[in-house]
């Protein structure tokens, strides 16, 4: 497998949409929706947001309109690649009653396989984490049926978002590995390209087919200074030094009540995390008793019946269950799959409904750690 | 007499809409008549057979000494009690009256307020008789009726969930309209049920469903004020068809004391 860069324009980005369509995937990328970018069902470049750009703060995002003609001069939305492998909604199992009266269970057909355009490095590390939970010793079916066979163009992020941190997670501005394709855009008053590289031998066979020219050198260099100046200017940032131990360190924190003043557990921060994993079943039932299915829905450890064992909630206040979150993303989560459930897209900062900034606390609970091993 | 389970629906204050959907169940409706004997449903039909009933769902809030007598007799015939909207669950749109006194309204309304006989407050099923399920919204989820009319049937549990409206906005992929165009929302303190019906059409949530699990108002009414909402118009929000749900009631009680 060669990994010669090459050069590519917007004709040719189009014209790499219609081969991987054509190699039998589902395209889906950035859209506006509503207000936001979202990833959607993408059919050609003028399907993605061009020439937006957006705005995030806590608690805030706002679509904003760029002086240029960019295919990607945003960063992340709310949502991810997660509503596409780790789907909500979907039946595990279906059944039907049969005529000799016993019942038969049939598994759901798995879907299209999906081709990711567009998607971020942080959004490539979260699938990465995923796979680690949904697929590492045991395979979820639900997970696993929609992860085989997908394709991913990684657009590495020249412009970091005001929430983003991906820098101190070791996941972004440039995606290092679990691409197909990864893409940098290069835009100015004078021109506008990309440089694209293979990652696996199915990029290699898309890009060969687009009969691009290779990236010069000093197009190699352009890229590679918008990257390094891109890390520099992260939204936010978290220092992980000592951080899981820090937060197991403050479990009686005084800081988790004062948060969960501010938390309404109203779990946005869990839904929008393209980590987060939790999912609950419910059996459904048609009237008659001739059909049933089992559906997998997305849930979230804010919610109460999550923790609920019999004679209650194991965690019945939203003191416990922040405290339960924070604790797990960047703490226990090492313990189990030996890597932090955080890769700094800062989701869960835009869209809390409320503000309430992840850096900021993890910050101030290692701080108060410190200071406490300290006296 | 059938073998089959016997519903019964009974409606007190509110404005039918609740068991409207119901009938409004178009395609399930059938298979509803087919699971269950209908005995008691006077908005389907004049044949009104009495009970025990198996299921009851009762429409409708407490606003009168009658329908304070009649809920008990309905609680004495009825096996499961399932109270169904904002009425019956919360006190309805009616209970705006609960801050009020009564008789300056129906000085205002009757010709001879005399004659009137009223509560001074209208007050949900449950504070008066013992209810063995709610369903929130106004008017109530279809959906989520067939789903405790099927689960009751078949003997498990209904999937009706407590938590916030906006598992349900995520859930169906819709951005958060308070977080990305500043639309005020309620959705983060109101139970889900509706399927994120008003976000998906970019409106805020109001609340119809009433107070979800763990109601923290304070952060978000507080969120409200600094988006530039006046503390009359959270208030006014908070007082609609589930003001006088504890938490709503409470919420909008603090604010108001600080106006």
């Amino acid at each position: 497998m060669t990994t010669a860069p090459v050069i590519l324009d917007r004709a040719a980005i189009d014209a790499m949409i219609g081969v991987i369509e054509g190699r039998g995937h589902r395209v889906v990328g950035p859209v506006v929706r509503s207000g936001a970018v979202v990833l959607g069902d993408l059919s050609s470049t003028a399907d993605l947001p061009v020439g937006i750009s957006d705005e995030q703060t806590p608690g805030r995002y706002r679509l904003t309109a760029r002086d240029d003609e960019a295919l990607f001069g945003y960063v992340v939305g709310p949502s991810s690649a997660k509503p596409f492998l780790h789907a909500t909604g979907v039946p595990v199992w279906q059944g039907e009653r049969t005529a000799d009266g016993s019942f038969a269970t049939r598994k759901p057909e798995a879907p299209t396989p999906v081709a990711f355009i567009g998607i971020r490095p942080c959004d490539l590390a979260a699938i990465g984490i995923q796979d680690k939970v949904f697929l590492n010793g045991y395979r979820d079916g639900v997970y696993g049926d929609r992860r085989e066979g997908v394709f991913s163009v990684v657009v590495n992020c020249v412009e970091p978002g005001g929430t983003c941190f991906c820098t101190s997670m070791g996941t972004g501005p440039r995606a290092s590995k679990g691409y197909d394709i990864a893409v940098t855009e290069v835009i100015d008053d004078e021109e506008h390209w990309f440089l694209a590289e293979p990652g696996s031998d199915a990029g290699q066979e898309v890009l060969a087919q687009l009969g691009a020219a290779p990236a010069s050198d000093d197009e190699r260099v352009r890229v590679e200074n918008l990257l390094v100046d891109a890390a520099d200017r992260m939204g936010r940032g978290l220092d992980t030094e000592g951080l899981p131990e820090a937060i197991k360190a403050s479990m009686e924190s005084p800081r988790w009540d004062e948060i969960a003043k501010r938390c309404m557990a109203c779990a946005n921060c869990t839904l929008v995390c393209p980590t987060c994993f939790c999912a609950t079943v419910e059996d459904e039932t048609d009237l008659a008793g001739l059909e049933a299915q089992r559906v997998r829905r997305w849930d979230s450890c804010f919610n109460e019946e999550f923790s609920y064992i019999h004679g209650g909630s194991l965690r019945p206040s939203t003191y416990a269950r922040y405290r339960q979150w924070l604790t797990h993303k960047l703490s226990t989560w090492v313990d189990q799959f030996g890597e932090m459930g955080c890769v700094g897209c800062g989701r869960c900062i835009t869209w809390c409904p409320v503000g309430i900034d992840i850096t900021v606390e993890a910050a101030a609970l290692a701080a108060a750690a410190k200071e406490a091993t300290h006296v | 007499m059938s073998d089959k389970p016997r519903l019964a629906v009974f409606k007190f204050a509110s404005c039918d809409g609740c068991q409207l959907s119901l009938l409004d169940a178009e395609d399930h409706l059938l298979a509803v008549a087919e699971a269950v004997e209908i005995a008691n449903f006077a908005e389907a039909s004049r044949d009104i057979t009495p009970g025990p009933y198996d299921v009851s769902l009762v429409e409708g809030s407490i606003t009168t000494p009658h329908d304070a007598e009649r809920i008990r007799e309905v609680r004495r015939d009825s096996k499961f009690l399932v109270t169904i909207g904002a009425c019956a669950t919360a006190g309805g749109i009616q209970a705006l009256r609960n801050w009020k006194d009564v008789r300056d309204f129906t000085s205002y309304v009757y010709a001879n307020p005399q004659y009137i006989e009223t509560l001074s407050t209208s007050t949900p099923v449950k504070n008066h008789v013992e209810v063995d399920f709610e369903l929130r919204g106004c008017p109530i989820s279809k959906e989520q009726l067939i789903e405790v009319v099927s689960a009751l049937l078949h003997g498990r549990r209904p999937n009706i969930p407590s938590f916030s409206v906006c598992v349900e906005c995520k859930r169906r992929g819709t951005p958060c309209v308070m977080v990305a165009q500043g639309i005020p929302c309620l959705g983060p303190i109101t139970q889900a049920g509706c399927n994120g019906l008003c976000p998906a059409y970019e409106r805020g949530c109001f609340g119809c469903f009433g107070p979800m699990e763990s109601v923290n108002a304070a952060s978000l009414t507080g969120k409200w004020m600094e988006m530039g909402v006046k503390s009359s118009d959270v208030v006014r929000a908070l007082r609609t068809y589930n003001a006088y749900a504890e938490p709503f009631r409470e919420a909008s009680d603090a604010i108001a004391a600080t106006e």
